[in-house]
């Protein structure tokens, strides 16, 4: 235990509970590795951001680590080959996504070569840093510690903000989740290479590796790893056993007594988290020119064997329960993630992906459904629990009530749905799905805000239009009227006047003709002007009333709106906006909810990534 | 579909209140010994009235009956108002407040977590506004009593109000330590002479002040049990002994001492079983600090200067409205927010 000794001050933060760790019976043997699969499907949506886009087709031979999806936009990751073979469809199938909605895949039927394309190691320590930063859009890299957010991105926000402090997240907090303490016990000399590489590329000052005191020998072994390299500004720093401080921001205050403000990034103030397997990663990339095609994967629960492996993206998740010695009889479907936070998986087939670190087998057994809800006693425990500081108690009432902008106001969308309230109410009610349920509603309303004021700002320049050209129609009339009129009064003249010359008659109705002209386009010119500056006007009024009216609807803040701009951006941009379907409005509560999952998910995944440091190594 | 956290440690709102149940048993242990065994025919009154007024109001309301009756919410309302109420009160006055309580002041709001008011204070006040007479009759402790009455006998005089025949009224009732120094008081009589008189303990009333500390050890056990925090009581108490400790130093004469206030009347019972009502009370940890010196200011205001003998219903009562307004004005600072 003298590894664990620990010299740097700890910040405690409020709440957080202390699950039962169930980490043991996963950390008995050593991380294996998974064989080849008989078939490889890679979702091209594994990371938060824009879908990639296809550079393959069906038919195509493909080697390992070549670049079947490159990025597009600024916040994608790129798909690779994870092993040699043939592209044998293009198609959407099951991912493991909480929706449970197809999205596209490209299925890869593996020769069983495992052959390599030519790898291209960079020499980090002289490349141009920027150069570096850039090459690492094609790696593929993401935040592994469940967030998924391109790591490319993570390293270009230094360009500006300057990050001082590197935080290695190696906290671990969900219960069932081994995969970092194993890959620690491992491999810990290369992810320490990989922080020196990521240290390198952001600048950082000093290195702070955060460890949960429940993994002595990953502490340990990373210790010995540390100070084998002789850099003195890295720091292993163990932190006390307390769900979630693998929280980013939970993480940042443990170890730096830093609360980063709710509305700003981690870089912002000289900060960047990275994830234990997402600098091990980075390593990988550089030192030897391997995209991220793996990751290890805690298979654990109602299994035979519970287990670490290093599971190929794409690998169906059958291949991987077999592996762990196949799933016992009362299995009834499998969790993606922790109990904490993790989902049920829609389907047992699914393929892992880059935000898998676990995989439990549930049953009954292990996780009981919940007794019947009972109603808020109000005891408070929840805020007890809570690590943000907020009311969970009174937010439950506004969602339950639909009361959204008082659940703004009690800052609905600082919850991390970490469910450390739901796991201490007695009263069972599950608070986090409530909050699922309010904020996908209220960034539903704002959507339609949105959508309503782009309409009406149509409509305002239809109706203009519509009025411009009824007065031009009215001008042509009178233009048509004068043209005639001036052209019977000369030929009065002509009738009359017999002692001008035809030539000068001609000149003369031209002349006036031509004078009449002029004039009228004069006024035209300034009629029209002015009946258009008269709509414009109009249409600006009705928008301002409009838009006085629509604050006293839900008055979200400048930053929520900002986020939720983002979110729909990417929202449409990964071709979620149509499967967003609106609760209908006779269903029950807990229907609405269960709707609404799907959106909250995803927007919860957004707005993590908006934050650009979520929450890494749960 | 999303539907984590799949694991939950908490006790069910079931254990909860049966941990205050069995919190109150040394406090009912106690007040056998010293009032006799009457106290049992009240309790069981209570218990019956409360669970039966419960369930017709479930099913009136169309509410499953069966949960909401194990969580034996309604059984501690009876409880506390039984022990709140004179031991030897006619059996119909504990029907009376218990059904108010239950009836009205929770059900009728709507049920457990709706009722904004502590459902006992409500049956308590409703009874003494009602039966003043009646709820100002305590019987006297037994070691005082000029004639000690068996078990039997308070039994008979519960359902008759009849007493043997031999034994007159006075001899078996006495006024409270709260009622006879407030009455003393106003007859220019010295504090300190005033609680000279037989009825007064060491700490509180003669007698009384040992329920009183068996409420105190169940008031801890229920704190260390962490179904209470430490907020309210130590507010409460802090408060009623700061408050009426300046006055007692400023006039002792005509003041009783921070120890009588704390020990006598209902403090110790309102600091740590009557003010912990989750539901009626505050949520946040400076709402409840507020909430307690409230009551505990309101409580030594009615004890003083008020109609009434003790002041603790009235004052959990007041403080039940300003809920809302503490809880709203009292949030605690979200973490990577300014104050």
């Amino acid at each position: 235990m003298n590894a664990l000794v620990n010299f740097s001050k700890i910040f405690k933060f409020n709440g957080g509970v202390h699950p039962p760790e169930n980490k043991t019976q996963s950390t008995q043997l050593p991380i294996a590795q998974l064989p080849l699969p008989e078939k490889i499907v890679l979702p091209l949506r594994q990371h938060v951001g824009n879908i990639p886009k296809i550079k393959v087709n069906v038919g195509d031979k493909v080697l390992k680590g070549q670049l079947l999806a490159e990025a597009e936009g600024a916040v994608s990751a790129a798909i690779h080959a994870t092993t040699s073979g043939a592209i044998s469809a293009i198609e959407d199938a099951i991912i493991p996504h909480p929706s449970g909605l197809p999205d596209r895949c490209i299925t890869i039927k593996p020769d069983g070569k495992d052959k390599w394309i030519e790898k291209k190691p960079q020499d980090w320590k002289s490349a141009d840093r920027k150069n570096l930063v850039a090459s690492l859009r094609l790696s593929g890299i993401v935040g592994l510690g469940g967030a998924t957010f391109p790591t490319h991105i993570k390293l270009l926000a230094n360009e500006k903000s300057g990050v001082h402090t590197l935080i290695i997240n190696a906290a671990e907090c969900e219960p069932y989740i081994t995969c970092d303490d194993m890959l620690m016990r491992e491999r810990a000399d290369e992810i320490v290479k990989g922080i020196a590489i990521a240290q390198h590329l952001l600048g950082a000052e000093r290195v702070l590796i955060g460890i949960e005191d429940n993994k002595p020998e990953a502490a340990a072994s990373m210790r010995v790893a540390v100070s084998a390299t002789n850099i003195t500004s890295m720091q292993v720093v163990v932190v006390p056993t307390l769900y979630p401080s693998g929280d980013a921001r939970r993480l940042v205050h443990l170890v730096l007594g830093t609360e980063i403000p709710f509305d700003k990034r981690s870089t912002e103030v000289g900060l960047q988290v990275f994830n234990v397997a997402t600098v091990l990663a980075l390593y990988r990339y550089f030192e030897f020119g391997e995209p991220s095609l793996s990751r290890i994967v805690s298979m654990t629960g109602n299994v035979n064997k519970p287990q670490n492996f290093e599971v190929l993206f794409g690998t169906p998740l059958p291949h991987l329960v077999a592996a762990a010695g196949g799933a016992k009889v009362a299995t009834t479907h499998f969790i993606m993630g922790g109990p904490m936070m993790g989902f049920d998986l829609p389907s047992d087939k699914v393929p892992i992906t880059k935000a898998t670190n676990c995989i439990i087998a549930a049953s009954i057994n292990l996780f009981a459904p919940p007794p019947a809800a009972m109603p808020c006693i109000r005891c408070a425990r929840c805020a007890d629990a809570c690590p943000v500081d907020l009311q969970p108690q009174e937010l439950y009432w506004f969602a339950k009530a639909d009361n959204f902008e008082k659940a703004n106001d009690y800052k609905l969308f600082d919850c991390i749905e970490c469910g450390a309230c739901s796991y201490v109410c007695p009263s069972n009610i599950p608070l986090v799905q409530y909050y699922r349920y309010a904020k996908s509603e209220i960034i539903a309303i704002d959507k339609a805000h949105e959508a309503a004021d782009l309409a009406r700002e149509r409509n305002d320049f239809r109706l203009a239009r519509i009025e411009r050209e009824k007065l031009e129609r009215a001008q042509k009339h009178a233009e048509r009227a004068q043209a005639a009129k001036t052209a019977s009064e000369s030929l009065k003249k002509d009738a009359t006047g017999l002692e001008h010359s035809s030539a000068s008659l001609k000149a003369n109705i031209h002349v006036d003709g031509g004078n009449a002209q002029n004039n009228d386009d004069e006024a035209q010119k300034l009629a029209k002007q002015a009946a258009i500056a008269a709509a414009i006007e109009r249409a600006k009024a009705a928008k301002a009333v409009a838009g006085g009216a629509q604050k006293n609807v839900v008055n979200t803040d400048e930053n929520i709106k900002k986020e939720i701009a983002e979110i729909d951006a990417r929202r449409q941009a990964v071709g979620l906006e149509t499967n967003i379907a609106k609760p209908a409005i006779d269903a029950g509560k807990q229907a609405k909810i269960a709707a609404a999952i799907e959106r909250a998910k995803a927007a919860k995944a957004m707005a993590e990534a908006a934050k650009q440091n979520g929450k890494e190594g749960s | 579909m999303n539907r984590s956290p799949y694991i939950s440690d908490a006790p069910s709102v079931s254990t909860m209140m049966l941990k205050v149940l069995l919190a109150l048993v040394p406090g009912i242990i106690a007040y056998i010994w010293v009032f006799g065994g009457g106290i049992l025919v009240t309790l069981a009154l209570a218990t019956a009235t409360a669970l039966a007024a419960e369930a017709v109001m479930l099913k009136l309301r169309k509410r499953p009956v069966q949960p909401f009756l194990t969580d034996y919410s309604a059984v501690i309302t009876a409880w506390l108002l039984a022990l709140a109420i004179p031991p030897l009160a006619p059996w119909w006055l504990i029907v009376v407040g218990t059904l108010f309580a239950i009836v009205v002041a929770k059900q009728l709001y709507g049920g457990l977590g709706y009722n904004p008011f502590n459902p006992a204070m409500i049956g308590y006040a409703v009874l003494l506004i009602s039966f003043p007479a009646i709820m100002t009759k305590w019987p006297a402790a037994l070691q005082l009593a000029q004639t000690q009455l068996s078990f039997a006998d308070q039994l008979h005089y519960i359902f008759s109000g009849l007493l043997p025949q031999s034994v007159q009224i006075d001899a078996v009732t006495s006024a409270t330590p709260l009622d006879y120094l407030k009455t003393q008081l106003t007859l220019k009589h010295d504090a300190a002479s005033i609680m000279q008189a037989p009825i007064f303990g060491a700490l509180g009333a003669k007698g009384g002040e040992y329920v009183t500390i068996a409420y105190l050890l169940g008031g801890l056990y229920l704190w260390q049990q962490k179904i209470i925090g430490w907020h309210l009581p130590t507010a409460f108490l802090a408060v009623l002994a700061l408050i009426s400790g300046v006055f007692w130093l400023a006039d002792s004469a005509h003041f009783a001492s921070p120890i009588f206030h704390l020990f006598g009347g209902a403090s110790i019972l309102c600091a740590f079983f009557i003010i912990t009502d989750p539901v009626s009370g505050p949520t946040t940890p400076k709402g409840k600090l507020w909430f307690a010196a409230g009551v505990a200011i309101i409580t030594y205001l009615i004890r003083v200067y008020g109609g009434y003998p003790d002041g603790v219903a009235f004052a959990v009562i007041f403080m039940n409205i300003c809920v809302p307004l503490i809880d709203a004005h009292t949030q605690p600072r979200v973490f990577g927010h300014e104050k």
